[in-house]
Formats: C-alpha cells, structure tokens, sequence
C-alpha cells in the first residue's frame, strides 16, 4: 500500500474517532459511536499493517492475537462495579507501551535527522518516555486503590511538594544530562534514570489522592494517557497518533475539570493530594441522636409515598446492591409511584460510575437524572433512599464553611419530607468528613449491608 | 427495677399507658413490668396481650402502687373512686412517677407528691427541643387531637366534606377553618383536607404560613404587622389592635364557613375566646365548633367542658378527652413517648434509673427530685448551638485579594497573550516540520475540546472506555517498529502491540458490553 494510501486511512481513521467521541454525547448515538471507533481503529491498523514499511508479520500477528484475546476477556468477565479498576489498568497499558515505543524508538534512532530536528526529536523521546512512565505507574497505583489492595487514605509525606518539586527538576537536569549524551549516541543512562523518577513520581502523586478524588484521578490518567500516546505521535511523526492522542487528552482533561467542578475543588489541589488537610478553623461537630428504622417500616415508608427519589453512591457499588434496587423501583413504580434517580456527579469511583451500574440492573434511563435537573424537586419529594452515599449529601457542604467539602454542590436531600439513608454503619464518608444529614430529625438510618437490607424492604414491599 | 400500670381511674380515660409491643422494648431494658387487670381493655388490649410478652398482671391497684418503684400513668394522680384514697397517696415513698401532671395547675398534687419524697417526671414538661421529640407526649396527643376533632365534626356535620357533582345534583364542599395551627391543628388541616374539604387556617405566627400551605390548606393573612411567636415555638398573647383584626377576620370567616377548629393554646394561661357568641350565631344552621382548648376554659365563648351543646343551631364540641376517644392509637404513642423516655433514663440498659439532671430533656421533664420541687426548670436553650469560629479565622476562607491591580480586561485576554507567546517562542526555534504536527495537535485539541463539552454525563464511563481504546492507537508506532532490525526493538515493539492491542479490545467490547446495558 503506498504512502498517499496510507495516510489517506489515517485521515479517515481520525475522522472516525471525531465521530465516535461525538456519538456518545446521548445513548441513542452512542453505541453507534464506538461502532466508529472500530471501524476507526481497524482501518488505522489495516493501512499500517499494509504498509510498505511493516514486514514482521508472525510477530505483529502473534502480538496482536494475543493481546486481544487477553483483552475481550478481561472485558467480559469484568464486573460491572470493576469497572474503574478496569479503566485505570487499561490506562497503565497505554503508559506502558508509550514508554515501550519510546524506547525502541531511542534505540533505532534513525541517522536521518540533523540539528535542531534532531534535539526536538530527542526532547519528543524524552518527554513522551516521562508522560508514559508517570501514567503507567499512577494508573497501577490508582488500579490497586480502587481494587483495595492498597489503603485508599491519602498517603501524606513530609514535604511532599518539595519533594514533587525535587523530582520535576531532577527530571529537568536529566533531561539537559540525555540531550548532551544524545548528540553523541549514548544517552541510555539518562533516559532510564529519568524512568525511574517518572515512575516514582506517579506513585507518589496518586497515592497522595484521597479514595474520594478517585474520580478526578481517573479521568486525569485517562488524559494523560493521551498526551501519552500525542507525544509518541510527535516522536514517530503520526498526524494520527497526535490527533488521536489530543482527542483522548483533551477528552479526560475536561473530565477532570467536570469532576473538580462537582466536588468545588481546584484542579491542582487534586493533584497536590491530601483531602481536607487545608482548611482553616474546625469543622462544626455532628451533635444529635439518629432515628434507626427497620426494612420493615422502610417498606411502610415507601408504600405512602407518592414521589420517591434513590440517591445512590459508592455503598451500592460495593454491596452490588443495583439489581435489588431495581426490583424494588419495578415493583414501586407497577404501584404507581413516581420513582426516579439521583445521581451526582462524583458518586462512586469513576465519571458517570452510577449510571453503567444502573444500566447493569437494566434501569431506563429516563428515570435518571443528574444532580442539577432533580435538586429543585426535593421540597416535593415523600421519601428519599440514600444508599451507601455520604459526602455527597452533606448538608455541610452548603451551611458550615469550615467544613473540608464546603462549597461542593451536593444532593439537597434533606429538603424532602423523609430521607432514608442506607449505611454499614456511622462511621464517615470516604471524605472523614461528619455528616450533620443523619441526625437531622426527618432523617431514618437503614443499618447494614445494603444489598441485604434492600432484600429485605423488598420482601416486606412484596409482602 | 419493677414498674407499675394501673388502670387509669379518670372518668372516661381509655387510653393505657403502655402497650404490650412498648412492654416488650421496656422489659429489655432490664425493667420488670406489671400491669393492672384490665387496664387496657379501653384501648382493646386484653390482658393476655400483656401476659404473651412476659408482663405480670395484678388484679389490684394497690398491689401495683405498692410493689412497683415506678408507676407510669397517662392521667395526673387523682382521687381513686374504689380505694377512696389519693393515687398520690398510694405512692409509695420514695417512689417514681412518670405521667401527665401539669404542675403549674396541680400545686397541691406537687405538694403531696414531694412529701412522699417521690421523684416525678411530668410528661407535660418535656422540653420541646427537636431531641427530645421522640418523648413528646403532647405533640403525639395534639396530633391524635387534631385528627379526632374532624372526625367528631364528621358525625355531626349533615354533609359531605369533600365536593361532588352528581345525577343527583351538586354537592358544594365543606369549608373548614383551622384557628391555630400548632400540631393539633395542623394534624387537623390534614384530616379535613383528605377529606376533601376546603380548608383554610389561621396562626398568630407568620411562620407557620409555611407549614399551612404545605397542607395545602389556605393561609389567613391578617394585614397587620406582629410577630406572634413566643419562646419554645408556642404562641404569646397579641395586642389589643392585633386581636381586634383578628375578631373582625373571624367574624367575617363565621359566616362563610361550615366547620370551625379552635386550637389556640398560650401556656399556662387561659385560653383565648376567639368565637363569640354573635360569631356563633351568624354561622349557617347546621355548622359545627370543635374546641378542642375547652380544657382550658374553650376558645368559643359558648363551650362547654366535656359536652356537646347545640345553640342557634350550631353545634359546639368541648370534648376535652379526644385522645382518649381515639384510645388505642393515643396508647400506642403515649407507651411509644414514654419508652423513649425510658430509654434515655435507662442508657445502661440495667433496669435502673439515672436521672441525670445534665441531660436537657430529663431535667425539664423531672418536676420533682427524690422530694424537692425541681419546678420549673431553667429555660430551654437550642438544641444544636451552632458553634461560632474565631472571627479572626474567618478571613482565611475568604479569597485573598490579588496583589497587583490588573485591570478586569487584561486579566481575561492575560491567558490568551501568555499562550500567544508561548507558541511564538515555540514557531521561533522550531523547524517546520515540528510546526505541521504541532498545527494538527492544537487543532485535535480543540475539536476534542468541543465533542466532549456535549458528552451526557451518564455517559462518562462508556467514554472513558473508549477514549481508553482510541488511545490505544499507540499500537500503530509499534507496528511500524516491529518491523525495524535487531532482536531488541523486535521485543520491545512486539511487546508494547501486545499491550496496546489488549487495550484497544479490552476497549472496545467492554463499551460495547457497557452500552447494550443502556435503554429506555
């Protein structure tokens, strides 16, 4: 296949990918939209396969069976409530090969360039070595945070910002050190030094974040894993590597500002790690005595009401409790109550992690709403389920400005008439924030694991 | 410790002051419990009800007043028409008492019962703070009240509540005025309401304007400027302008409407005669007063206590003993008040009382201590007092102002400028070669930058996947570099296909997978 023909697919490839980010702007174009994205991704790798300058086909083939094989089966077998750990290993996997590309790239080092086309080569090597090394080692952190092999409490260094600082100019210096070394064909050393400050770097930035950030750190590999794969693009001189590579950056670096949004923190202090560590005065204390309730009298609560609203959050995630919870809107809404979903922007682990869980349980999503669209409707809603949520429906957030979440738009669920909240227990949100709502006198507690209590209400409800 | 339920002795008191469900909680706070034969049979509950649940039934009262430690009632201790004797003297020394007592109309009970060196919690005297609402047995009984006297107005009133058009003709509603919308009267908005009837309601207290309409009951406006709230969210007494507004309002609404409800209360002090007799007679013939204050000497100047007196046509109910006329549902909540109440004495959950004068809501309700008057009590203080910062603190919240007074339009284009010359230092050195990728690259960026602004929220998993899977687009850099000499490109390449190509897969059908679960 000539060149012209190959960049010709490349051309239509990027456009594919245009089409399959825009397609998933609603569910109806959505699935069409990753269709695009096969057919995007098929022709890319045909026309390059095709390509005059690829030859090792065994190896390619052998590569690519085996990688795919390995890929639809992790994804079919993966939990639908795994899903962040899915997403952050599959970011690791493309800082891993970014780096891996990078290498080989060094190693090659074709003596066609001169000059300044040279050093800016050298400069892309370098530079997408270190994005790949950091989101390689991020993601694994991240994976292991989500999955609960690691602690999910930010891990707090002593002058860690010196210490991100410290790592950023070492890098730097490298880099000076690599640029010299490569005018003269060495260079490995440097480069692989700054690999391991890369990846060091990664760790320590992800294992600062905080359980409830896990949102925003996700969506932030995800953006870096395309800089990533735009600074291999640079490296190799593939439009469609950088377009690609742009797209999925640009895509997660909105994300992450999305999520950020939703929680009223700043970007960088994220990033800078340590949740609620920065806030001046002490936070009012929780005083008051909760109202615990049986699934009994929830059923009982349930069956009055006429508008009923199911916030859900990290709770029902870990309890797998989303298939109960729609046998009991089923039977609620056959009973013609108006039954409907809350979903704020950060519930769960990872960006719009409630609605693939939902959708598991085969909930319509009509019925789901976001945040903005069903906060106004509270002071008119009979009974509010809360499952395994916290910080995201802490009146705390609005009234106490002392409080670590103060200012993060929440769901205003205390303006129903009844609020149910479903938790394992008291102890506080991911945030380690006190949650003023659960002793708030129309509030009722629903103790224990949700999935069993929700059995429960469902077996009084059909009773 | 053994506690005691005599039947009550009050002339038509049904209600029983604790249940067989409340016996049961109780028994498991350590306590023992006996109950006077047939004590709940005017709330329908047998003694075999009790018997189930392990409570112990005495045949008589004396036994129960001298055996228990503490006796728990629904009536203040009167005068008992069998044993010819005070139930205050019954008492025994040193006892516990936990019912109604009103201390401040029953100085001589207070006097007997300090004599005895009793201690006495008076169920009256709850502090209203929202904690202690579980134990308030007077907004439990209001709200019963409440409720009864529409009921009471149903038996007598000669029409529908609720509106109908028919083949029989037309059926206009009743209309309902609710004077006084504490809980008694709110409970009562309810019950009309749900029964179809216009209502319309009036507090002294603009705040509760609120809590009306939320009934969706009408609120009165009185066009007048008082703040009528008094401490502890009860009424206090007007000004004689506010008043006469107010009797013209009545008088005005007397003629209009079928079934008036009077619940206006002001603690300690009679009750306020809102309906005059010239109101009465103005009403339509078959309109019904409820007075449910005629135990205070009645809001109706023509109530009278405990009877139904038809006059000008008008029918006016003083039952002073609605919750009783609801008996079993009034013991439910009174034994459910009173549990609570026993919970909080008992937090060791040993059968001992701990009263502990710390605690708001017991030392409001403790009226008299092992013999000493203990009332009134100091007055109520907020539940939660929000705690107040350091002033000097505060300023640390608020943003810092910016240092250099950079005029509002510079600000705005700054990052624009800063970018502009970023990318001009960058078109400076670089060749243009680097120039036509770099072209693509802010291009791509900003066509990202536009797709995903209108991806839908729900959605943002199923795009993390993908993009996951474009990402992997890496895979192409490999490709062409598998082919290039030496062992060890051929295994770096090789491998990062291998991942890449997991990625992309992986990708993809997990989207796929995630997206077929979406539908309306």
């Amino acid at each position: 296949m000539s060149q012209s023909l190959v960049s010709m697919s490349y051309i239509a490839a990027a456009v594919l990918f245009i089409l399959s980010l825009s397609g998933l702007s609603n569910q109806e174009t959505a699935r069409r939209g990753n269709y695009y994205g096969m057919a995007g991704m098929t022709i890319a790798i045909l026309a390059t396969v095709l390509s005059d300058s690829v030859t090792a086909y065994v190896t390619l083939i052998i590569a690519l069976l085996i990688g795919g094989t390995i890929g639809v089966k992790a994804a079919l077998k993966v939990e639908m409530t795994q899903m962040p750990e899915l997403v952050a290993i599959m970011h690791s996997l493309v800082g891993l090969a970014a780096v891996l590309v990078g290498y080989a790239n060094f190693i090659e080092e074709g003596t066609s360039l001169f000059g300044v086309e040279k050093t800016i080569h050298e400069i892309e090597i370098y530079v997408g070595v270190l994005i790949g090394a950091i989101t390689f080692s991020g993601s694994v952190i991240a994976f292991g945070k989500l999955s609960g092999r690691i602690d999910g409490k930010p891990l707090i260094l002593p002058a860690r910002h010196w210490l991100n600082l410290s790592l950023l100019i070492l890098a730097i210096l490298f880099g000076k050190w690599f640029l010299a070394q490569a005018e003269t064909g060495g260079g490995m050393l440097p480069l692989l030094l700054m690999t391991v400050i890369a990846l060091a770097f990664g760790v320590h930035m992800v294992m600062a974040i905080g359980g409830a950030d896990m949102p925003v750190v996700v969506s932030m590999l995800n953006s870096y894993s395309g800089w990533a794969a735009a600074a291999t693009g640079f490296m190799l001189s593939n439009d469609l590597l950088i377009v690609t590579g742009a797209l999925v950056g640009s895509s997660g670096a909105i994300l992450s500002y999305i999520m950020c949004r939703a929680m009223n923190r700043h970007f960088l202090s994220v990033i800078a790690g340590g949740f609620g560590t920065g806030s001046s005065g002490a936070a009012a204390e929780i005083v008051g005595d909760v109202n615990p309730i049986t699934p009994e009298e929830t059923a009982q609560l349930l069956m009055s009401a006429g508008h009923i609203v199911i916030v859900p959050g990290y709770g029902m995630a870990v309890a797998q409790a989303q298939h109960t919870v729609f046998e009991i809107t089923k039977l609620l809404r056959h009973k013609g109550k108006n039954v409907r979903f809350g979903i704020h922007p950060v519930a769960g682990r990872m960006p719009g992690h409630m609605n693939v869980l939902l959708a598991e349980a085969k909930v319509p999503y009509d019925i789901v709403f976001e945040m903005e669209e069903i906060n106004e409707d509270f002071p008119h809603i009979d009974v509010t389920l809360v499952i395994g949520a916290n910080d995201i429906v802490n009146p705390s957030a609005l009234d106490d400005p002392n409080s670590p979440i103060a200012g993060m738009p929440v769901l205003e669920v205390w303006k129903g008439q009844t609020t149910i909240a479903m938790k394992r227990s008291m102890a506080s949100g991911y945030a380690g924030v006190g949650n003023p709502l659960f002793v708030m006198e129309n509030t009722r507690m629903l103790f224990g694991d949700a999935n069993d209590t929700l059995q429960a209400v469902l077996k009084a409800l059909s009773a | 410790m053994k506690i005691g339920i005599p039947k009550e002795v009050h002339e038509g008191e049904k209600r029983v002051a604790t249940t067989p469900e409340a016996a049961e909680k109780i028994i498991k706070l350590g306590f023992s419990v006996a109950v006077e034969s047939g004590a709940g049979l005017g709330a329908d509950i047998s003694d075999d009800a009790y018997r189930k649940v392990g409570v112990e039934i005495v045949d008589s009262p004396e036994k129960i007043w001298e055996d228990c430690d503490l006796v728990m009632k629904v009536r203040p201790p009167q005068k008992h028409p069998k044993l010819k004797k005070d139930e205050a003297e019954l008492l025994k020394d040193g006892g516990h008492l936990i019912s109604f007592i009103w201390p401040a109309q029953n100085e001589q009970l207070m006097q007997k019962l300090a004599a005895k060196n009793a201690t006495v919690l008076a169920m009256d005297s709850i502090p209203r703070i929202s904690r202690a609402q579980k134990m308030d047995a007077l907004s439990s009984m209001a709200n019963i009240a409440g409720y009864r006297a529409v009921i009471e107005a149903a038996q007598h009133f000669g029409r529908f509540f609720t509106g109908q058009i028919t083949a029989a003709g037309k059926i206009p509603p009743a209309k309902v005025l609710v004077i006084g919308a504490g809980v008694a009267g709110l409970a009562a908005i309810g019950a009309a309401k749900s029964l179809g009837a216009i209502v319309r309601a009036f507090d002294t207290r603009p705040e509760v304007k609120e809590q009306i309409e939320s009934m969706d009951a009408e609120f009165l406006m009185l066009d007048f400027e008082e703040e009528g709230s008094g401490t502890g969210g009860y009424a206090k007494t007007m000004s004689k302008e506010f008043i006469e507004a107010e009797m013209a309002l009545f008088a005005q609404q007397a003629k209009d409407v079928d079934i008036i409800i009077t619940t206006a209360l002001i603690p300690g002090k009679p009750a306020p005669k809102l309906i005059t007799k010239a109101m009465v007679e103005s009403m339509k013939s078959g309109s019904i007063v409820v007075d449910l204050a005629s135990e205070q000497g009645g809001n109706c100047e023509l109530t009278q206590k405990d009877k139904v007196v038809v006059e000008h046509n008008v029918t006016i109910i003083g039952y002073s003993n609605l919750p009783s006329r609801l008996a079993n549902q009034s013991s439910q909540l009174y034994s459910t008040n009173l549990r609570h109440l026993l919970t909080d004495l008992c937090p060791e959950k040993n059968g001992q009382l701990n009263i502990d004068m710390e605690d708001e809501a017991i030392r409001g309700a403790t009226v008299i201590k092992e013999g000493k008057i203990t009332w009134p009590p100091p007055p109520p203080t907020l539940s939660v007092v929000p705690k107040t910062t350091d002033d000097t603190k505060v300023p640390a919240v608020i943003e810092k102002p910016s240092g250099l007074p950079i005029p509002q339009p510079v600000k705005q284009l700054l990052p624009l400028i800063l970018g502009g010359l970023a990318l001009f230092s960058v078109g400076s050195v670089a060749p243009e070669s680097f120039m036509s990728h770099f072209t693509v690259f802010v291009l791509a960026c900003f066509i990202g930058y536009q797709v995903i602004w209108n991806v839908s929220p729900s959605l943002h998993t199923p795009l993390m996947s993908v993009t996951n899977a474009i990402s992997g687009i890496i895979v192409i850099g490999a490709l062409i570099q598998v082919s290039a000499p030496g062992f060890l490109m051929t295994l770096l390449a090789g491998l990062a296909v291998l991942v890449a190509s997991i990625n992309i897969v992986g990708g993809f059908v997990v989207t796929r997978r995630m997206l077929e679960m979406f539908r309306k």
